[in-house]
């Protein structure tokens, strides 16, 4: 019940969170916080369950039949995200209270907030994985509620729905990839795949699902060449951009590769997928940060940046790579949650974003301006924040890495060069200088903008002068979780001189020496026009710019409003379909006997065909009502002669009143002229031709299949003993289908009131006359 | 227009085609016939009326609008499956009393009878719904 | 027999399939009415064919005898004439007042009325 509970609590504060519209934002804000802090204390008292291997499964039956069940399962690296999920969110609510104080829509913020929470709570407990499917797909939806927030906005519905797209596109493939799995594993629960993981990594689908799956987390975490929706969510107002976009969301195809790692991991194609497309990730994020001027961007990409990194660690499949993954994304939470909040109070307070427009903002701003210090030292890896010992690990890792270690140093050096610039410009920067251009605006924010970012800027700190902390109790269960093996995680500050600390003072150096050359780098990049060439988001533009054009192509092509059209298309098929079963059935013989046939049979026959064929080519309505009528007798006469009363009298009663009813109608058309062309009505020659040989077929066949004739019996034996009837096929209509029968007059009745109401009705005033 | 010949024949054909569409639904239970038939007969005799002496005269004989007959048809079908839901039958089941007459014997009387009949209404209702219809509209625009 | 009437059953259902192609709204009919009967003697056909053997129980017999004719595809085809019966009365009104609202039987025609 630890899993289930949090997320129903949390499910129902967001149902009814609308309702706290009329309580003012701040005190919402830390109302609401209550239940996630106090779940993050209660998950805090289960770490020494989890220390040693300890999980704890729980499950509810759902669709048994398709083997969905509510199973939810709790252990090392579930439990360090809920931690980040629940602290964080608990932070980000007090925060959002305060961004959004005098919002007119804040009770619906704080409801997708909340529903996000729980949606994402789910995703890290499931263990069947289409549960955790569910809980994806709901974080997607809360993600576009989220970035979409501000609907007055069309940058802000056009970000949401690109996102929610190209996460939404991932989704179905990760849809895909996990039935796959399941079909390969037997079971859709990971505690079952973990045991069969090396049935699966041998089966022929295991390639496929993969690729699916991979599909799935990279475009959720933004892997390029899906980044680009990442940087687009910036419209959402901050908190959303602190919670989702870098602490949390983002990290779920993070969380999904570590959670699947011990399954699909340690193949050379998860090695490889992985290790290449975190590494690309890496690199083209951080360059593609380099120029940008606007706060939430800078951080956006270097975001981008960090969860390629994740993903590339993930993909090196060592133990050193796990708890350098394991330990990052603890550093990069807190460091990139906290800068997100503090661009968001400068934005709300110094009403800019722009790095270019600020400067001296510590004089004013001394809480935020401190949280934003520890942060970026976090950031770019200074000692004795936590960032150091994550930025040291992770060197390690790459230097052990089973392959290419030298390009991936290279590449890290780089990258985490690019992101010491990064933290410089956006938590350095701003607070230092000459006085603000506004100062008389620009001021510091209340107790809730501040403390968020403070205390997670603290954690950095608290955590890297006692990395003991959450060495063994958190990291220690989360690695090995994803290494499926118990990992010793001793962490330690300071390692003596080796060549990482060497790798970390290189790293420094380049990073400072990027930050004096910004300037510079901006105008390069604005001159190589580096984004839009490393943007896929043009050809989404394109794509989703066809859409409906297409569509609408499609619609007019298939849908052309000529009957004609739709009836030709129909028969085709029959055509089509019919023959072939005709063709594939076996056993059948045709019966193509002509038997008793009697000279009288065959000239009804004959002149019944001789009737068609003047319907056919009549000129007049007359000749062609008349030879309807010998059709209809003939088919009377063909009934008395095979021993069937009762159709051959309602069938010439019919015919006659239908013959009727037709001169009352047709007196007043017009004569029948010619309105096809010729190939038109060659092409439609054709096709009646193939329709009427693919029903002479159908009927030889049938009439040679000896039918189960139980029924027919049954109302042979009965009618007269049981319903007191000699005639059987009366006893039917009105005994033993009676009801059929009464359906069938209730249709003549809706017939009858149709006709009756077109024949009254009047052309204009639309009132029965 | 010819229609002498018309009003002759129908003034003595409709009579004959209504009296044997009586028959023909009676004996429906056990020689061809029944309600579908008998009301097809019934109807094509009004109809005969109605083309020979204009639907006027054919809404007289009728007495009633079609219209009441495809709803007292339709009830009386309906209603033809209450004495087997009365006694605990499924709803439409046959039911079947067996007075002893003088003269004719045991008479078999039971809803599928009653059933038919509310067709054999339904079915005329239906058929002279269509027929006047188009009929009356015919006369309207002759005028 | 078998074979004439399927052959009859594929002309008529072949003639049908060419009316209800044509513009001709009165043709439509036609054509639904000529594959109507069709499909009626396909059902006929495919429940065998007997000679004299009317599904009526002989005075003096509980039972219908050997060899009778089917009285289920009777049941479901007299339904069947019925029901088209009411389809081609409605549908003949139909006609008639489309004609009358858009002075045309020919089907483009009547949709370029409409729009």
């Amino acid at each position: 019940m630890e899993s289930l509970l949090p997320i129903l609590l949390i499910l129902i504060a967001a149902a009814f969170a609308p309702l706290l519209q009329r309580v003012p934002g701040r005190v919402a804000g830390w109302g609401l916080a209550l239940l996630p802090g106090a779940f993050f204390i209660h998950f805090l008292t289960l770490l020494p369950a989890v220390q040693n291997g300890g999980e704890r499964l729980f499950t509810l039956p759902w669709i048994p039949t398709l083997g969905i069940s509510l199973s939810f399962r709790f252990e090392g690296l579930s439990l360090l995200f809920a931690l980040l999920v629940l602290g964080v969110g608990a932070l980000v609510l007090v925060y959002a209270g305060g961004y959004l104080a005098g919002h007119a829509r804040r009770g619906r913020f704080f409801s997708f907030m909340l529903l996000f929470m729980a949606s994402m709570l789910g995703v890290v407990l499931a263990d069947n994985l289409l549960l955790l499917f569910v809980f994806w797909e709901m974080t997607s939806i809360a993600s576009y509620l989220l970035i979409g927030f501000y609907t007055d906005k069309e940058k802000s519905r056009r970000s949401a729905l690109q996102a929610l797209l190209v996460t939404g596109f991932g989704g179905l493939a990760l849809l895909a990839g996990i039935i796959l799995t399941g079909v390969a594993g037997g079971s859709y629960d990971i505690a079952a795949l973990l045991s069969s993981e090396e049935a699966l990594r041998t089966h022929g689908l295991y390639l496929p699902a993969l690729l699916l799956i991979l599909l799935g987390a990279f475009t959720k975490s933004a892997q390029v060449p899906f980044h680009f929706w990442l940087p687009g969510a910036m419209a959402a107002p901050a908190p959303v951009s602190a919670y989702l976009h870098s602490a949390t969301m983002v990290k779920a195809g993070v969380y999904l590769l570590a959670r699947l790692n011990p399954v699909f991991g340690g193949t050379e194609e998860w090695h490889y997928l992985l290790t290449l497309a975190g590494g690309a990730t890496m690199v083209i994020g951080a360059f593609l940060a380099a120029p940008q001027t606007d706060l939430k961007r800078l951080l956006a990409y270097s975001t981008v940046s960090a969860l390629g990194m994740l993903v590339m660690l993930i993909g090196l499949s060592t133990d050193l790579a796990a708890k350098a993954a394991m330990v990052f994304l603890v550093v990069h939470s807190l460091y990139k949650g906290a800068l997100f909040m503090v661009a968001g109070v400068i934005d709300h307070q110094a009403g800019s974003r722009d790095v270019r427009e600020l400067h001296g903002l510590a004089r004013v701003m001394p809480f935020t301006a401190a949280a934003a210090f520890l942060a970026a030292l976090s950031m770019t890896g200074f000692p004795p924040l936590l960032g150091f010992i994550g930025k040291e690990l992770m060197y390690e890792a790459k230097m052990q890495a089973p392959s290419a270690s030298v390009f991936l140093l290279v590449a890290g050096v780089l990258a985490n060069a690019v992101n010491i610039a990064v933290a410089l410009i956006v938590g350095m920067r701003p607070f230092v200088g000459r006085k603000p251009v506004r100062p008389g605006r620009a001021h510091e924010g209340p107790v809730s903008l501040w403390l968020g970012p403070l205390l997670l800027g603290l954690g950095g700190l608290v955590f890297g002068l006692f990395p003991s902390l959450i060495g063994r109790t958190l990291i220690e269960p989360a690695v090995q979780s994803v290494r499926a093996e118990h990992v010793d995680v001793a962490l330690k500050l300071w390692h003596g001189i080796n060549p990482v600390l060497m790798l970390s003072l290189l790293t420094i150096v380049v990073g400072v020496l990027m930050f004096l050359l910004r300037l510079r780098a901006r105008r390069v990049a604005a001159e190589l026009r580096v984004p839009e060439l490393l943007l896929p988001g043009g050809l989404y533009r394109r794509v989703v710019d066809a859409l409906p054009g297409a569509a609408g192509r499609m619609v007019r092509h298939v849908q052309s409003g000529y009957l004609r059209a739709y009836l030709f298309t129909i028969l085709v098929v029959f055509i089509l379909l019919a023959g072939y079963t005709f063709l594939k059935l076996p056993g059948w013989p045709i019966d193509t006997g002509f038997g008793d046939v009697s000279f009288y049979s065959v000239g009804l026959v004959v002149l019944m065909i001789a009737a068609t064929i003047m319907v056919l080519v009549a000129r007049t309505r007359l000749v062609a009502i008349a030879a309807l009528g010998v059709i209809g007798f003939g088919i009377a006469a063909i009934y008395v002669i095979y021993s069937a009363p009762d159709l051959a009298i309602t069938q010439i009663l019919v015919e006659t009143l239908t013959v009727l009813i037709f001169l009352f109608v047709i007196r007043h058309l017009p004569r029948f002229g010619v309105r096809s062309s010729v190939p038109t009505q060659l092409r439609d020659a054709v096709v009646a031709v193939f329709s009427g040989i693919v029903v002479t077929l159908y009927s030889l066949k049938a009439s040679g299949v000896q039918l189960d004739t139980a029924i027919s019996t049954f109302f042979a034996e009965n009618s007269l003993p049981a319903a007191f009837g000699r005639n059987v096929v009366n006893v039917i209509l009105v005994d033993f289908r009676a009801m059929d029968t009464l359906g069938e007059v209730t249709v003549l009745a809706v017939a009858a009131i149709g006709v009756y109401a077109m024949m009254k009705l009047r052309r204009g005033n639309g009132r029965v006359s | 227009m010819s229609a002498v010949i018309l009003r002759i024949a129908t003034k003595y054909l409709s009579p004959v085609l209504l009296i044997v569409s009586l028959v023909l639904l009676l004996r429906g239970h056990n020689d061809p016939g029944g309600g579908f038939i008998g009301g097809l007969l019934a109807a094509s005799g009004l109809a005969l009326q109605a083309l020979a002496y204009g639907s006027a005269r054919a809404r007289r004989l009728l007495r009633y609008d079609p219209r009441t007959f495809i709803g007292g048809g339709l009830l009386l079908a309906l209603s033809s499956g209450i004495p087997a839901l009365l006694s605990g039958e499924p709803w439409l089941k046959g039911y079947w009393w067996k007075p002893e007459l003088p003269l004719l014997g045991a008479l078999p009387l039971g809803t599928p009878l009653w059933f038919d009949i509310g067709i054999y209404f339904t079915v005329i209702g239906f058929t002279l719904t269509i027929v006047f219809a188009l009929a009356e509209h015919d006369e309207r625009e002759e005028y | 027999m078998h074979l004439l009437i399927a052959i009859l059953s594929g002309v008529l259902f072949a003639a049908g399939v060419w009316l209800i192609l044509r513009r001709s709204l009165a043709r439509l009919v036609l054509g639904l009415i000529l594959i109507s009967h069709s499909a009626s003697l396909v059902i006929f056909t495919s429940g065998g064919l007997q000679h004299a053997e009317p599904p009526l129980v002989e005075k003096g017999a509980t039972a219908l005898q050997t060899p009778f004719a089917d009285p289920l595809p009777q049941a479901l085809i007299l339904t069947a004439i019925v029901i088209s019966f009411g389809l081609f009365a409605f549908f003949l009104v139909l006609i008639k007042r489309a004609h009358q609202e858009t002075g045309t039987d020919d089907i483009d025609a009547m949709s370029e009325v409409e729009s």
